[in-house]
């Protein structure tokens, strides 16, 4: 077991921000449900049950600390979605922001698409810097001159003002999912992007609402014969006609766009051969995909199941290409996880910039990390206990039987309500965003 | 890298592979004892093939039902304090009438303009 691995073995992680109240009574409208860092990394956006999205901004590195990466502070926040009801299907419709894509900057303003169940919405984020004064017909505060009084002509001029940062919702996509939408992947193309439910998946024009085309079904004609929902969807990084699919059945389907308009043949199936001989009640619970992530390069995948982390070559269909154990000590206790409902927990996984590593949360506000060129791992921890500033992080080690070490932490006195569902990677530098229930973590590297 | 399984197995090093599968053969997997563990508890459970039934509760998430009748029940166990039968959770099933929220219980519509704690 490595030292403070990740990122080649002399990485050091240390703590540098934590977002959020301190507080153990959490409000569950504060229960953060998406973490994403935008592709230049210098935004962070975090999504919430209460439907409200916060973004930060990295301050720009002061010449006066040089070894000191920017910190990130509040940009805008918003109320994303409200919550609704569907009479007509008696449904509740939560408002809880499940994913936050991020679109390439084009032009001065930033867009974000944000998702709940049921609809999606692009969000246009621009700054307002400078305000026009000196009009003919209005006062400064914005009151009508009397006409008479006007003697002469003027032309207004812009005058430089506090930073406004102005978010509003450019589109709205909607009625197009019947189940609940678990996935949003904006295209290469930049054109196009999909949204995916437990049962199908929808390509978008990110200009057009009224209109969806509908890729993938695999909704059976009767329901009764349902075995299998789609968890995650994604686009491939570079390949506008790739995307791929996981399932609660632990396969990966990966669908070519010009095969056919209606991609429910794959070109590709991913699956791990099963044991026989070790399949229990559990198995095809925990081997449900929570999430599924390409690399940077386009040439792996990775997906999250309840207890591993897999990659994939995409040459390879037979099999994950490495396989990482991020909690193996949980299989002896899946009977309590399945009481306790934790074993239908949906971690997310996330790649390092050079897909050289690779991250993913775990209870008691545990993380893991894996270095896939070291072979090294580690566990660490986001807790207040350890926020002082630049305090590097200790790896944490969980016990598994036999003699407890001093510092580690036993599989029993794990606590299950700290779970970390989210994170993400900074897409160049080694910074991450570690979201526990209702805090968020930026931890970095020491410089 | 990965964590060994906990010690109820010997380790692969000692016993040859022929051997590892007789040993395997005589020794539950953890996940096995697991599920023997469930199966105790819940002797319903699985008797309908399981992912289906869960698949549907997921498909199903969010759908809420009234019924005047378990409605009006509901109100009179408050007022006589009758306790109803528990319910085994692990069922896995939502009895259609018992989480019925009275005009009392029910949220005020959340205001939206408060703020997220992570801005503050």
């Amino acid at each position: 077991m490595a030292g403070a691995g990740g990122g080649g073995n002399d990485v050091q992680w240390c703590f540098s921000q934590v977002k959020g109240a301190i507080d153990d009574d959490v409000a569950e409208a504060d229960i953060i449900s998406t973490v994403e860092f935008n592709h230049s990394g210098e935004l962070l956006a975090t999504g919430d049950k209460g439907g409200r999205v916060v973004i930060f901004q990295q301050e720009l590195e002061s010449k006066n600390q040089p070894l000191c990466r920017g910190e990130y502070n509040v940009y805008s926040t918003f109320q994303s979605h409200e919550p609704e009801f569907d009479y007509l299907k008696s449904l509740e419709i939560e408002e809880k922001i499940n994913k936050i894509r991020w679109l390439p900057q084009k032009n001065a303003a930033q867009f974000l698409l944000s998702t709940n169940d049921k609809t999606i919405k692009l969000w246009k984020i621009s700054e307002r810097d400078k305000r026009p004064e000196g009009y003919n017909l209005k006062e400064e505060d914005g009151r009508y001159r009397d006409p008479t009084t006007v003697t002469t002509l003027r032309v207004p001029v812009f005058h430089p003002m506090d930073l406004m940062v102005e978010a509003s919702p450019r589109r709205v996509f909607a009625n197009a999912h019947t189940y609940h939408i678990n996935s949003i992947s904006v295209n290469s193309d930049c054109e196009t992007y999909l949204s995916a439910d437990d049962l199908r998946i929808n390509l978008w024009n990110l200009e057009i609402t009224d209109r969806s085309f509908n890729i993938v079904d695999i909704k059976p004609a009767n329901m009764e014969e349902l075995t299998e929902v789609i968890t995650a969807a994604e686009f491939h990084p570079n390949q506008c006609n790739t995307f791929v699919y996981s399932s609660s059945k632990g396969t990966i389907r990966l669908c070519d766009m010009r095969a056919s308009a209606l991609c429910d043949q794959h070109s590709k199936l991913f699956e791990e051969p099963e044991d026989p001989s070790n399949r229990s009640f559990f198995s095809e619970i925990i081997s449900s995909i929570s999430d599924v992530k390409f690399s940077h390069s386009g040439r792996y995948m990775m997906t999250r199941d309840y207890l591993t982390v897999k990659i994939w070559d995409l040459n390879m269909e037979s099999r994950p290409v490495e396989t990482y154990q991020v909690h193996e000590y949980l299989r002896s206790k899946l009977c309590s996880l399945y009481e306790n409902d934790c074993i239908f927990d949906k971690f997310e996984c996330c790649w390092n910039g050079n897909d050289s590593v690779v991250m993913t949360g775990s209870y008691n506000n545990f993380f893991r990390m894996f270095d896939r060129g070291y072979r090294q791992d580690v566990t660490l921890e986001a807790s207040r206990e350890s926020s002082k500033p630049r305090s590097v992080l200790k790896p944490r080690k969980v016990c598994t039987g036999g003699k407890r070490k001093k510092d580690e932490i036993s599989v029993d006195s794990l606590d299950f309500n700290k779970k970390i569902l989210h994170t993400a990677w900074h897409p160049q530098d080694n910074i991450i965003a570690v979201a526990t229930t209702n805090n968020l973590y930026i931890f970095q590297d020491r410089l | 890298m990965s964590e060994e399984i906990e010690g109820r197995m010997p380790s692969s090093d000692e016993a040859t592979h022929k051997e590892q599968q007789e040993i395997d053969d005589n020794v539950i997997t953890p996940e096995k004892a697991e599920e023997v563990k469930l199966k105790a508890r819940y002797p319903h459970l699985g008797a309908k093939p399981g992912g289906s039934d869960l698949l549907r509760k997921r498909l199903q998430k969010g759908q809420k039902f009234f019924d005047s009748g378990d409605y009006n029940m509901a109100k009179a166990k408050v007022k006589n304090k009758q306790q109803l039968p528990a319910v085994t959770p692990a069922e896995k099933a939502e009895i259609t009438g018992d989480h019925i929220p009275t005009p009392q219980d029910i949220p005020q519509r959340k205001p939206s303009i408060v703020a997220s704690k992570l801005a503050g």
